[in-house]
């Protein structure tokens, strides 16, 4: 069978790749492309860590076959840094240890960069409510949450 | 000697530079940005995909397997079955965090003559893609004689129960008779006289309590990825929670010699116990050898529920006896433990812990391992104590409540200190259980206002900690900066850990150390990561490299002095001359190195001694929905004891994430089983972990009673803070709505019809 050939801009670079029909955006992500910090915890959508942002939405990209997303833009974990400067989420993860084993992060700082480009001004239940797709179990969420509330503050 | 949240505390014993604060983790950019490579985040050239074809059944023999079929599918490059493995070898594996049988975790990884579990391993495929891989497995032929699962400890223990283990007898059971059973080992620990305790007692309950099957859920699914070369040399990627662990096993399973096999440490996502055996590995060799080629293996999250090593279920029933002024005069318990398909759950760690916080002279406590259809148990976070917690934690409140004692004023009365004796007949060394109830008495939590269906529970806890053997390297590099090379892989932050006691130790700052988690063939043995030991072991080999290196230091600045060494001393980061004021910096010393004999290198290895319990004591409020039975936290207090905090954000991570693993397993987790042993919600969907949504921020207290046979000070933090949890919130659900839940999780449907039944009764 041929691969569907598809479009895309990833992270602002135009990239074209191939894939199979029943190819998911996550795995095609990760083993087509390299982008190996989208995570896959379960490949069923409920543990958020493949969440990349599709068209300005957070998406599980293991829910996403890759070959619909032709002409989409998508954001990886990858994309988020500007060159060597972190991201203030990534670098208030860092300052809160909101991060121990580090495999839920990337799923994480997407989804709560998502959150704050919708709201600015989350309350912490706003914050909790949003983060609720995105499984960690080391940290308890507790600094995980005061990360994101101090990017919120300062902002 | 208590601290909030963000304040640093000390010892009281000595003062540190760096050691307290909370510097950032050196691999925390990589982690952030996506670049950490985890188990499966590595692509090789050329490299396969495996997937194993797994048991449909909970107990059957396997009659044949045909593999004809997969052999020839489309991109096939190996097959491999039980038959391809050699013989099992004897012995007990040490390596792990409780000792296995070599035999047991061979057939665990692949069955032989049965398959004892939903799940369980029966043969594997390497193709050239996942999907290739995945139809192969489905084109294997399995002929199975399917037998009755057993999926209770109280059921396998009957006589008339079907057995997984035509061998087995009961070890440790005098008279045991010589039949078949599934009960692999009974053991017993006493102290004084149970009868005359009891017969002292004003006051005696007895509780039965029954804690369901539970998963660590860690995020990342096992993952690795294996090269076998044509030299017999094997390359091994993964992640695990001890590299040295999966040489050791798979040399030994595969009958090879250790240095064969050279193990590279992944990044870890998430481990809590559950990663420290094998399952993957020597199924890649294998497949590996076959193909010619590297194997990238990684389970599915159906896989890890179903085959990796989940906690064991418990029927506990636990007695105590009390006098009318609360003293605790005699304790009983009856311990059955499900080890899972194969022997060796952590029974014994919930009879150490069972009685633990308290000083109770006459003492009698049973425990049984028991083999039921289900995956082989492995450890989760301080493994079984939760369990033990749960059963003593509610019983004593119970008493507390008859006799009518403030649950802190109970347990302060009778709580364990320096010099008691523990179950084991060991007395006490310093220990900081007083000190954590204490804080919990003076904490404001404890006082504040509740709302109505809120109520407020309490329980302490008990974690025994371990040593063991750890390795560490040191040099000094040219520009004044130093490089750790250590052996246990970073869970939550241990780089950081070891880069700040060489920061320390050395006098330079924590940004001018490099750590890293380096190879098995570029580092000493260092033991899995379990019982906590990480932070205690493997720094304390770092404190011994670091201090090595300071006296190469001394020797280069008194060659250079012409002076002997005991007239140059280690200030600062300096090498000083006693009585001048001459001195040179660790830089300068580093760069003249090549003419005093060449670059300062040490390297330390040892067997940790001395390693101290450490216990915790947590507030938990609750409000309970009476029409629902759902339970949701409100309020929720970690103080726990933790000798010396290095890095206090990470101490407290570590205490709020036991904590929340623990209200997980207290209100909602449990593995669903069908009666033919299937489990029914092997997903994190219907296996529900907790969200953010369900929380709220998890306070923490740092107790610092230090360890004194630790250079700092130093008791391991990472395991006893999910003990409590259970007992902390079946005692506030009792505050909450009066029922006395028994079984855990106490999911809705439990405390609702707990509250029926109640509401019938009056």
């Amino acid at each position: 069978m041929a691969k569907i050939h598809v479009e895309t801009t990833i992270n602002g670079d135009p990239t074209e790749f191939l894939c199979e029909a029943h190819q998911s955006l996550s795995e095609v992500l990760r083993e087509e492309l390299n982008l190996f910090g989208t995570k896959e915890g379960c490949t069923t959508g409920d543990c958020g860590a493949c969440t990349v942002i599709l068209d300005g939405r957070i998406v599980c990209s293991c829910l996403v076959l890759a070959a619909e997303t032709q002409g989409c833009s998508i954001e990886t974990i990858e994309g988020v840094a500007d060159g060597e400067k972190l991201h203030p989420l990534q670098e208030a993860f860092l300052e809160n240890a909101a991060l121990q084993c580090g495999i839920c992060t990337p799923g994480f700082i997407l989804a709560a960069k998502n959150l704050l480009e919708r709201n600015p001004d989350p309350s912490e239940h706003e914050i909790r409510y949003w983060l609720a797709g995105n499984l960690c179990r080391c940290t308890g969420y507790d600094k995980i949450v005061r990360a994101v509330q101090q990017v919120a503050a300062i902002r | 000697m208590a601290h909030d949240n963000g304040k640093n505390g000390s010892n009281g014993t000595r003062s540190f530079k760096v050691l307290g604060s909370r510097p950032i983790r050196h691999d925390g950019v990589d982690k952030v940005t996506g670049h950490a490579k985890y188990g499966a985040d590595l692509a090789l050239p050329g490299m396969l995909y495996a997937k194993i074809l797994r048991s449909p059944h909970a107990h059957a023999r396997i009659l044949s397997i045909d593999t004809s079929k997969a052999q020839i599918a489309p991109g096939v490059k190996s097959v491999v079955t039980g038959a391809d493995f050699p013989p099992p070898p004897t012995g007990v594996a040490e390596s792990g965090e409780t000792p296995a049988d070599y035999s047991d975790l061979a057939r665990n990884v692949m069955a032989q003559e049965k398959a004892l579990y939903h799940g369980h391993a029966i043969a594997a495929v390497a193709a050239t893609t996942m999907r290739q891989a995945e139809e192969a497995a489905r084109l294997i032929s399995v002929a199975y004689e399917v037998l009755p699962p057993v999926l209770d400890v109280r059921d396998a223990m009957k006589d008339d129960s079907p057995v997984l283990h035509e061998s087995m007898r009961t070890k440790g059971l005098q008279d045991a008779p010589d039949r078949p059973t599934n009960i692999a080992k009974y053991d017993i620990q006493e102290l004084g006289d149970i009868d005359a305790g009891f017969a002292e007692a004003d006051v005696v309950i007895e509780r039965e309590h029954i804690v369901n099957t539970v998963h660590q859920g860690y995020i990342e699914p096992h993952a690795a990825v294996v090269r076998a070369s044509e030299d017999g040399q094997v390359n091994i990627w993964a992640s695990s929670q001890g590299h040295f662990m999966i040489r050791e096993l798979c040399a030994e399973l595969l009958h090879m010699d250790t240095s064969q096999i050279k193990v590279q440490p992944a990044e870890i996502g998430g481990g809590f116990g559950g990663k420290t055996t094998v399952y993957l590995e020597p199924v890649g060799i294998l497949l590996s050898r076959k193909a010619d080629r590297p194997v990238k293996l990684v389970m599915t999250r159906d896989e890890v529920f179903r085959a990796s090593g989940p906690a064991p279920a418990s029927y506990i029933r636990c007695k105590i006896g009390a006098t009318k002024d609360g003293r605790l005069t005699a304790g009983y318990a009856y311990l059955a433990f499900e080890a899972g398909a194969f022997a060796g759950s952590a029974m014994g760690c919930a009879m150490e812990g069972i009685f633990a916080p308290y000083a109770l002279t006459n003492l009698k406590i049973e425990g049984y391992d028991v083999c039921v259809n289900k995956p082989r148990s492995c450890a989760y976070r301080a493994p079984a104590a939760p369990n033990a917690t749960f059963s003593a934690e509610t019983v004593l409140e119970e008493i507390a409540e008859e006799l009518g004692i403030e649950p802190l004023e109970i347990r302060l009365r009778n709580a364990a200190v320096e010099g008691v004796l523990h179950s084991t007949g060991v007395k006490w060394p310093r220990i900081g259980l007083k000190e954590t109830l204490e804080a919990a008495r003076d904490h404001e939590h404890y006082s504040a206002p509740l709302a109505p269906n809120q109520g407020r529970g309490v329980a302490s806890g008990w974690w025994m900690n371990a040593g063991g053997l750890s390795s560490a390297t040191l040099q000094i590099n040219e520009d004044g900066t130093a490089s750790v090379s250590e052996g246990s892989p970073d869970i939550g932050g241990s780089r950081a850990v070891m880069a700040m006691i060489v920061s320390e130790e050395l006098g330079i700052p924590v940004d001018k150390v490099r750590p890293q988690v380096a190879d098995t063939e570029s580092v000493g043995h260092t033991a899995v990561t379990g019982g906590s030991r990480v932070t205690y072991a493997t720094g304390w080999a770092v404190v011994n490299a670091c201090r090595d290196a300071i006296t190469q230091m001394r020797e280069c600045a008194a060659q250079i002095w012409e002076v002997s060494l005991d007239q140059v001393e280690w200030s600062d980061g300096n090498a000083v001359l006693t009585g001048s004021r001459k001195s040179l910096s660790l830089k300068e010393i580093a760069e003249e190195s090549h003419s005093t004999g060449g670059m300062i290198t040490s390297a330390s290895s040892l067997n940790a001694p001395g390693a101290a319990a450490s216990f915790a004591t947590h507030i938990a409020d609750v409000e309970v929905d009476p029409e629902t039975g759902r339970v949701l936290v409100t309020r929720y207090t970690v103080l726990q004891d933790c000798g010396k905090a290095l890095h206090p954000s990470y101490v407290e991570g570590q205490m709020q994430g036991g904590a929340v693993q623990g209200i997980g397993w207290a209100i909602n987790e449990e593995y669903i089983f069908n009666p033919d042993g299937v489990m029914e919600n092997a997903g994190f969907l219907d296996y529900r972990m907790p969200v953010a949504l369900d929380l709220p921020m998890i306070d923490t207290v740092i107790v610092e009673v230090a360890n004194p046979r630790h250079p700092y000070g130093v008791r391991g933090v990472g395991e006893v803070p999910i003990v409590p949890p259970i007992a902390a919130i079946a005692n506030a659900i009792y505050a909450a709505v009066g029922v006395r839940m028994t079984t855990c999780p106490m999911s809705p449907p439990r405390v609702l019809s707990a509250i029926k039944a109640k509401a019938l009764e009056q």
